[in-house]
C-alpha cells in the first residue's frame, strides 16, 4: 500500500517535470519577440536588447531552461509582461474564480447525473430511460461554448432572468456553472445507468433479492457501491476536463478566472502568465488523478490487499 | 476479414434479430453522414463563399429575408451583409476536412508507433509510451490551445495541433492489440515458416489492430470536430477567410441581441453532425463486436 502510494508520487513528479518541459518548449517557439511586442514600434534596438537582457531572453536556451526549472522550484516564473505583477500572483488572483466555477459545476453534475442514471436504470427501455439517454447524448454532442451562448440568448437577452457576463452574486454563477456541468451530467448518467444494468445480472444481486431485501435496499447497499468505483475515476478525469472546459466557458461568460487570463495572455504574448496558467491547471489535473488513484485503495478492498 | 469474433457462433437465440437491427442502424447513420459529406464537399462548389465582398446595406437581415440583389438569404446575413448559407457550407467542409484529416494522420501515426512498439518492445516502445503518459497528463484541449497558440491560425495548423493531441489514443489501442496478437499461434507459425518482420507486421499484426482502431476512430471523429470548433471559437483555429463553424459562432456573439441567427445556426449544424457521428460510432462498434451490448 505504502509502496503503491510512493510509486504514484514519484510518477506524478516525473509527469510534472514533463509538463514543465513541454510548456517551456512550447512557449519559447511562439512566434514574435516578446520584448519587441511589449515596446511596440516606438522601441529602439537598444531598448529591445536591454529588455531582452532584463527578461533573460538573451541567454542560451540551455541556461534559460535551467533558470526556468530553478525558478519553478521556488514558484517563481518572473514578472508578467503586461500586468505589473509576478505571473504567479496574476494567476493566483484568478484561481479562486475558476475553482468556484469548477466546484459548482462538479457538485451540480454529480447531484443531477447520479440520480438521473439510477432513474434510467430502474426502468430500462421506459420513457424516462429513453428521455435520459437522448438528453445525455445531446449533452455530449453539443459544444459547450455554443450552449453557453444559447443560454445567454435565452435567459439573459430574451427572458432577462440572469446576467450574461462577469462575476457577482449567485445569479452570475448559474449560467456558467450549468453550461460546464452539462457534459458531466451526460457522461455520469450513461455510466451509472450502464453500470447498474450490468451489475443487476450478478449473483450477489440475485442473492440479495433472494434473502428478501427490498429493491431500494439492494440498489443502495449492493449495486451502487460497485458502480461507484468507475464513477469516481470518471469524475476525477472529468474534473481535469472541467478545468480545461473552464477556459472556454470563462471566455463565453467573461468570467474573471484563470482560463480567461490564459486566453488573454496568449493573445498578448504574455508568456510568463501562459506558463503559470497552463502549469497550474495541469498540476490540479495531476493532483486530482493522484487522489482518485488513492481513493481506489480506500473504496476497493481488492486494491488494498494486493 | 475473418476475425475470431465472427468465427464464434452468434450469441444465443435473439442473435439474428439483433444482427439485422445493428445492420439497419449502421446503414441509417452511414447514410446520414454520407449526406453530410456530400453537402460539405459539393455545397461550397454550388454556393461558393466570397470572403471579400461586403454589402453593408444587407447587414444583419433575418433568415428568409430578401437581400438587395433580389435573392433570398435563407439563413440570414451577418454583420457585414454576407449571406450565411455559403459560410455555413464552407464551415461544413472545414469540419469534415479537419475531422477526417486529423483521424487519418493521428490514426496512421498511432498505428505505426503502437504496432512497432507493441511487437518489438525495447527502448523505442518505452520512450513513446512515456511520452504518451506525459501527454495524457495534460487535459487535451489545454494542450491543443498551447500548440495552436504556437503554430498560429490556419486549417493545416489545426490538423497538426489536433493530430499531436490525439495520436496517443490510437497508439495505445494499437499497442495493446499487438501485444496480444504477437503471442498467438499463427504468428509463431508464420515466424517458423520464415516470414520476415515486415510481412509479419503487415499480414498478421496490423489486421488485428484495425478493428479496435476503427471503433476508436469513430469516437474520436466527433471529439476532433468539437475541438476544432472550440479552437476556432477562441481565435486559435481557422482564419476569417476560412470560416469554421466555431469562428462564425464567435462572430455572432457580438450581435446576439440584434441577430440571434449568426451564432445559433452553425452551432445547431455542428451539434447535429457530432450527434450523428456518435450514433454512427455506436453502430460501428456493435457491428464489429457482436458481443458488446450497447446501453441504448
Amino acid at each position: 500500500m505504502a509502496g503503491h502510494i510512493a510509486r504514484r508520487l514519484l510518477y506524478s513528479i516525473f509527469v510534472l517535470w514533463g509538463a514543465l518541459t513541454i510548456v517551456f518548449v512550447a512557449v519559447r517557439v511562439i512566434p514574435g519577440d516578446p520584448a519587441q511586442m511589449m515596446l511596440g514600434s516606438s522601441g529602439t534596438q537598444a531598448d529591445v536588447a536591454a529588455l531582452r537582457h532584463r527578461l533573460g531572453l538573451d541567454a542560451p536556451i540551455g541556461i534559460q531552461y535551467v533558470r526556468y526549472l530553478a525558478g519553478a522550484a521556488r514558484l517563481d516564473f518572473g514578472q508578467s509582461l503586461r500586468l505589473e505583477e509576478p505571473a504567479v500572483q496574476a494567476v493566483n488572483e484568478r484561481l479562486p474564480a475558476t475553482g468556484l466555477l469548477a466546484a459548482s459545476a462538479m457538485a451540480l453534475g454529480v447531484t443531477v447525473g447520479l440520480p438521473l442514471g439510477v432513474l434510467a436504470a430502474l426502468r430500462p427501455r421506459s420513457a424516462a430511460d429513453y428521455l435520459v439517454s437522448v438528453a445525455s447524448l445531446a449533452g455530449q454532442s453539443v459544444p459547450n461554448f455554443w450552449l453557453g451562448i444559447m443560454f445567454i440568448l435565452i435567459f439573459a437577452r430574451e427572458l432577462r432572468w440572469l446576467p450574461s457576463a462577469g462575476i457577482g452574486g449567485l445569479s452570475h454563477l448559474v449560467l456558467p456553472a450549468v453550461t460546464l456541468a452539462l457534459l458531466l451530467v451526460g457522461v455520469l448518467t450513461r455510466l451509472v445507468r450502464s453500470g447498474l444494468v450490468e451489475v443487476a445480472q450478478e449473483d450477489y444481486i440475485r442473492s440479495a433479492y433472494a434473502k428478501g431485501l427490498a429493491r431500494v435496499a439492494v440498489i443502495r447497499k449492493h449495486a451502487l457501491p460497485n458502480v461507484l468505483i468507475p464513477v469516481i475515476t470518471v469524475v476525477g478525469l472529468q474534473l481535469g476536463n472541467l478545468l480545461a472546459g473552464a477556459v472556454i466557458v470563462e471566455t463565453v461568460f467573461a468570467w474573471p478566472g484563470a482560463g480567461r487570463l490564459l486566453i488573454e495572455a496568449i493573445n498578448n504574448r504574455d508568456y510568463p502568465v501562459v506558463q503559470v496558467a497552463v502549469l497550474f491547471i495541469t498540476i490540479s489535473f495531476i493532483l486530482v488523478n493522484l487522489l482518485v488513484d488513492m481513493s481506489y485503495a480506500y473504496l476497493d478492498p481488492r486494491v488494498r490487499y494486493q | 476479414m475473418s476475425t475470431a469474433a465472427q468465427a464464434l457462433p452468434a450469441a444465443a437465440a435473439p442473435g439474428h434479430a439483433r444482427a439485422s437491427r445493428v445492420r439497419r442502424r449502421l446503414v441509417g447513420w452511414s447514410a446520414v453522414l454520407a449526406a453530410f459529406a456530400v453537402v460539405a464537399i459539393v455545397g461550397p462548389m454550388v454556393v461558393p463563399y466570397d470572403p471579400i465582398t461586403v454589402r453593408l446595406g444587407d447587414r444583419l437581415l433575418p433568415p428568409g429575408a430578401r437581400v438587395s440583389d433580389g435573392s433570398r438569404a435563407w439563413l440570414g446575413t451577418d454583420q457585414v451583409g454576407k449571406d450565411l448559407v455559403p459560410q455555413v457550407l464552407q464551415g461544413a467542409r472545414i469540419s469534415l476536412v479537419v475531422g477526417v484529416a486529423t483521424i487519418v494522420v493521428a490514426g496512421l501515426f498511432g498505428l505505426a508507433v503502437g504496432v512497432t512498439g507493441g511487437y518489438r518492445g525495447g527502448p523505442f516502445d518505452t520512450l513513446m509510451m512515456r511520452l504518451a503518459d506525459l501527454q495524457l497528463a495534460f487535459p487535451s484541449i489545454l494542450l491543443a490551445i498551447l500548440i495552436a497558440a504556437v503554430l498560429g491560425r490556419s486549417v493545416a495548423n489545426v490538423i497538426i495541433t489536433l493530430s499531436v493531441t490525439r495520436w496517443v489514443v490510437f497508439a495505445r489501442v494499437a499497442r495493446a492489440s499487438s501485444l496480444v496478437t504477437r503471442e498467438r499461434e499463427f504468428v509463431t507459425a508464420a515466424l517458423a515458416t520464415g516470414a520476415g518482420t515486415l510481412r509479419l507486421i503487415g499480414r498478421h499484426i496490423v489486421p488485428f489492430a484495425l478493428t479496435p482502431l476503427i471503433v476508436i476512430a469513430t469516437v474520436e471523429l466527433g471529439l476532433v470536430m468539437l475541438a476544432e470548433a472550440s479552437l476556432s471559437f477562441l481565435g486559435l483555429g481557422t482564419t476569417p477567410a476560412n470560416p469554421s463553424w466555431g469562428l462564425i459562432i464567435a462572430t455572432g456573439r457580438d450581435y446576439l441581441t440584434t441577430a440571434w441567427w449568426i451564432s445559433t445556426i452553425p452551432g445547431l449544424a455542428l451539434s447535429l453532425v457530432v450527434l450523428a457521428v456518435g450514433q454512427f460510432g455506436d453502430a460501428v462498434r456493435d457491428a464489429l463486436d457482436p458481443r458488446a451490448v450497447t446501453g441504448t
